[in-house]
């Protein structure tokens, strides 16, 4: 299972996603999270969605000196905190900033593509995609990719996958966006996520 | 509250000193939960009696709330200051991704006191605050510019605020805004006038603290959180009302206002208005919508952005395309209330007064004042500059709005101290629209509306929803002064509960008293349907103290004649009942002990 970013024009830049995963870990805030909504600057230009991609061959882990960071069966990682020295490899590894940092801990916080999420996405942003074969937008966020995932999404509806306690994905995921504002450069680096103190 | 929730926090900035401290506050917060009830006393403690609005010992206070990070829709900004437009309370609310920032940057509310000798901007990023130099922004004509330097200046890019005002602040116009995150404001009541005063630029906060959920006590955890999140969540997400804010935004109201008769138009001359089909939310959504935003934890987004696409004057092929934020309250008084129906003219009209900061409602119904006086002979050319107003001319409203920025002369240095005083200087105050000192909403609905404006404590329609007491009651059955006295009270005083966790009032009703004081509870706040009404009640009184200790009266109010030579939508407005019903406030305000 891997959390995909259907359609970042969708994006309303509302966050709710964010608070998601930190309420996942039960608090509140934003401190826990491990996906980050920003405007690709300014809002009137839109949002992308930063996110761990669930790569096969992921840098992240590679690069990690202690093998704190193990390869996922479907793809991305596990991390094994006892095992990590905060060495930071991991972060700077990822081009798309998608190894958030708990600053507490001086250690990453890492998606497990539990697609808690999604089920808070109310204009159906990010989605849950099961099986290999289904490519992981990431960041990207092209028609043929978006297409793929959708019908992965409705496979998955029809074999009840997603039965899972609590309820949204509701309501207003409705009509197409207009004209787009700003060219969107979804590839370009995703910025650092600034730590504060 | 939640030991250790760092909503106990209040951050004390003193430009003067560059200094800044932060003080544990529970007892604010344990009584008054957060937002305007943790606002107004602050400002009781920090505001000096007769203070000038445009001194540095007028502080500018920020409040977000218990539920501010927690839940959502709770997604607003309180800030509270003196107002340099009325003299008294100054508040205004904006969301944006100002609450969340203040909130998790590991504070409840922060006080900024003093003022800069040169202009800069202050940084709070968690607990560091840095005082910036901001000489380099001064005089910058455009305010978008401003903010997206800030915004490759610092830090935190997704979870932060910039705070900023434009040319209108600078020049302490005192119904100039501040904007944040380019599209939402504190837009009523002149605090970018006390921003401009302070030379203070902007104010950037961001953070990434976790917040506490109640383990202590009450035996609620994780899972009771996850399970009042998800019923107010979804509730949200499938409310009809809310898919209302989402589809069309709030400019859905143009076309059944308009067909009430409830929509001012030219100035108040009349309540219809032709062209509304024109500027209404469904036009400009087929022609303009560009792209639909959302405050931080919100999951309705509201905030709708048209795309204007202009070519150049000069050169062929080559276009610039704008982003322009519309909402009902712009296309009113930029709109109708000047009798414009272009509507490209209207978003250009809308996108200037964004680049300057200014309120657009304060500013709509200056222009529509001025162009009523002009037509009336009593403003002249001269006077004017050579401009001549005429109902629906933006390319005059244009020029004039840089006009009443930069106050070549006079008569545009008296425009830009609001209605109420151009009024007092040239004449016309019986179609001069304001109520309170604060230039009227878009509603001419009806008694209910018209007492709102006058009795509100910031004297905004959004303090107790007059206008819809007008549509929901007025319109079907007879109620005596007194009765719509009461239920303006009755809902101003909620009102304070819902600014004081910090909720958007679209999500009213969704958050009615059962499902705050769950919610609440959840945040370490034990407080029962009945307590809630309590403490709005208190914090009522506590901004009318604030408001009669700077020299507010009832008496003093004044009801411009023109609101009643245009027929409402329930018949024409009798001033002898409208005076009945605010002698009913009063009397009821002055017995709560304020």
């Amino acid at each position: 299972m891997r959390l995909s970013v259907v359609d970042t024009e969708r994006c309303i830049g509302c966050q709710s996603c964010m608070f998601a995963c930190a309420r996942r870990l039960g608090e509140g805030g934003l401190a826990s999270t491990c996906i980050g909504v920003r405007s690709i600057g300014g809002m009137e230009r839109g949002f992308k969605v930063v996110v761990c991609r669930a790569c096969d061959d992921p840098p992240c882990a590679s690069v990690c000196p202690v093998g704190a960071l193990q390869v996922r069966k479907g793809g991305g990682v596990r991390l094994d905190a006892a095992k990590c020295i905060g060495c930071g490899h991991c972060r700077d590894a990822c081009v798309i900033g998608a190894v958030f940092w708990d600053d507490e801990t001086n250690k990453p916080m890492i998606c497990t593509h539990c697609g808690y999420c999604a089920r808070f996405c109310p204009h159906g942003v990010l989605s849950v995609v099961k099986g290999k074969n289904v490519e992981s937008a990431g960041l990207a966020d092209n028609a043929g990719k978006a297409e793929k995932a959708r019908k992965a999404e409705r496979v998955e509806e029809a074999e009840g996958a997603e039965k899972d306690s609590s309820p949204p994905q509701a309501g207003m995921a409705a009509g197409a966006e207009g004209p787009d504002g700003g060219a969107a450069d979804a590839t370009r680096k995703a910025e650092e996520v600034e730590a504060n103190a | 509250m939640l030991k250790g929730d760092p909503l106990a926090n209040v951050l004390y900035i003193d430009l003067s000193k560059k200094r800044y401290r932060v003080e544990q506050r529970e007892d604010l917060f344990e009584k008054n939960m957060g937002g305007a009830g943790v606002a107004v006393e602050l400002l009781h403690e920090e505001c000096p009696k007769g203070a000038d609005p445009l001194s540095p010992e007028n502080p500018i206070i920020f409040a977000v709330g218990p539920l501010t990070g927690l839940f959502p829709l709770a997604s607003k900004t309180v800030a509270m200051f003196k107002s340099p437009h009325t003299g008294n309370l100054g508040e205004s609310h904006a969301g944006g991704r100002s609450a969340v920032a203040i909130r998790t940057a590991g504070y409840g509310a922060i006080v900024i006191r003093g003022a800069n000798d040169i202009p800069g901007y202050v940084a709070i990023h968690g607990s560091e605050v840095h005082f910036r130099d901001a000489r380099t922004l001064w005089g910058m004509r455009n305010s978008f510019t401003v903010g997206r330097i800030i915004r490759e200046n610092e830090p935190a890019a997704g979870l932060r605020s910039i705070m900023r005002i434009g040319r209108a602040g600078e020049k302490l116009i005192p119904y100039a805004c501040v904007t944040t995150e380019s599209y939402r404001h504190f837009g009523r009541l002149g605090l970018g006038a006390v921003f401009g005063s302070k030379k203070l630029k902007a104010v950037v906060v961001s953070g990434k603290h976790s917040l506490p959920v109640g383990e202590g006590g009450g035996g609620f955890g994780a899972a009771e959180y996850r399970r009042v999140y998800d019923q107010i969540y979804q509730e949200a997400v499938a409310s009809p009302v809310m898919k209302k804010y989402h589809d069309l935004g709030t400019p859905e109201n143009i076309l059944p206002l308009n067909a009430l008769g409830g929509l001012p138009t030219r100035n108040l001359k009349d309540a219809r208005f032709e062209g509304a089909d024109r500027i209404c939310g469904e036009a400009l959504a087929e022609h303009y919508l560009g792209r639909r935003l959302a405050c931080s934890h919100c999951p309705v987004g509201c905030i709708h952005i048209a795309a204007l696409r202009e070519p150049d004057e000069n050169e062929p092929y080559f276009y610039k395309t704008s982003m322009i934020s519309y909402d009902y309250e712009l296309i009113y008084a930029l709109g109708s209330m000047l009798g414009g129906s272009d509507p490209e003219g209207l978003l250009k009209l809308i996108d200037r007064i964004e680049v300057y900061g200014l309120d657009a409602m304060s500013s709509g119904v200056v222009l529509a004042w001025a162009t009523e006086a002009q037509e009336r002979g009593l403003i002249s050319d001269e006077q004017t500059g050579g401009l001549r107003f005429a109902w629906g001319d933006y390319p005059v409203y244009l020029e004039a709005v840089g006009r009443i920025v930069e106050q070549p002369n006079e008569f545009y240095a008296a425009l830009a101290r609001g209605v109420e005083h151009a009024a007092s200087v040239y004449g016309g105050k019986d179609f001069a629209l304001a109520f309170g000192g604060n230039e009227m909403p878009g509603y001419h609905t009806g008694p209910g509306a018209y007492l709102g404006f006058l009795v509100g404590a910031r004297h905004s329609h959004l303090d107790n929803a007059g206008y819809s007491i007008d549509q929901k009651v007025l319109t079907k059955r007879q109620v005596g002064p007194d009765e719509l006295a009461r239920e303006i009270l009755k809902e101003e005083r909620w009102r304070q509960v819902l600014s004081s966790l910090v909720v958007c009032f679209f999500a009213r009703g969704i958050y009615h008293p059962e499902t705050a004081s769950a919610a609440l509870r959840v945040a370490g706040f034990d407080r029962a349907p009945e307590d809630l009404q309590r403490i709005g009640t208190e914090i009522h009184s506590r901004k009318y103290a604030f408001k009669v200790r700077e020299g507010f009266s009832f008496d003093d109010l004044r009801v411009p004649v023109r609101v009643s030579e245009t027929p409402s939508p329930v018949g024409m407005l009798d001033s002898q009942y409208l005076q009945a019903a605010v002698d009913y406030v009063c009397s009821d305000i002055s017995r709560t002990g304020c």
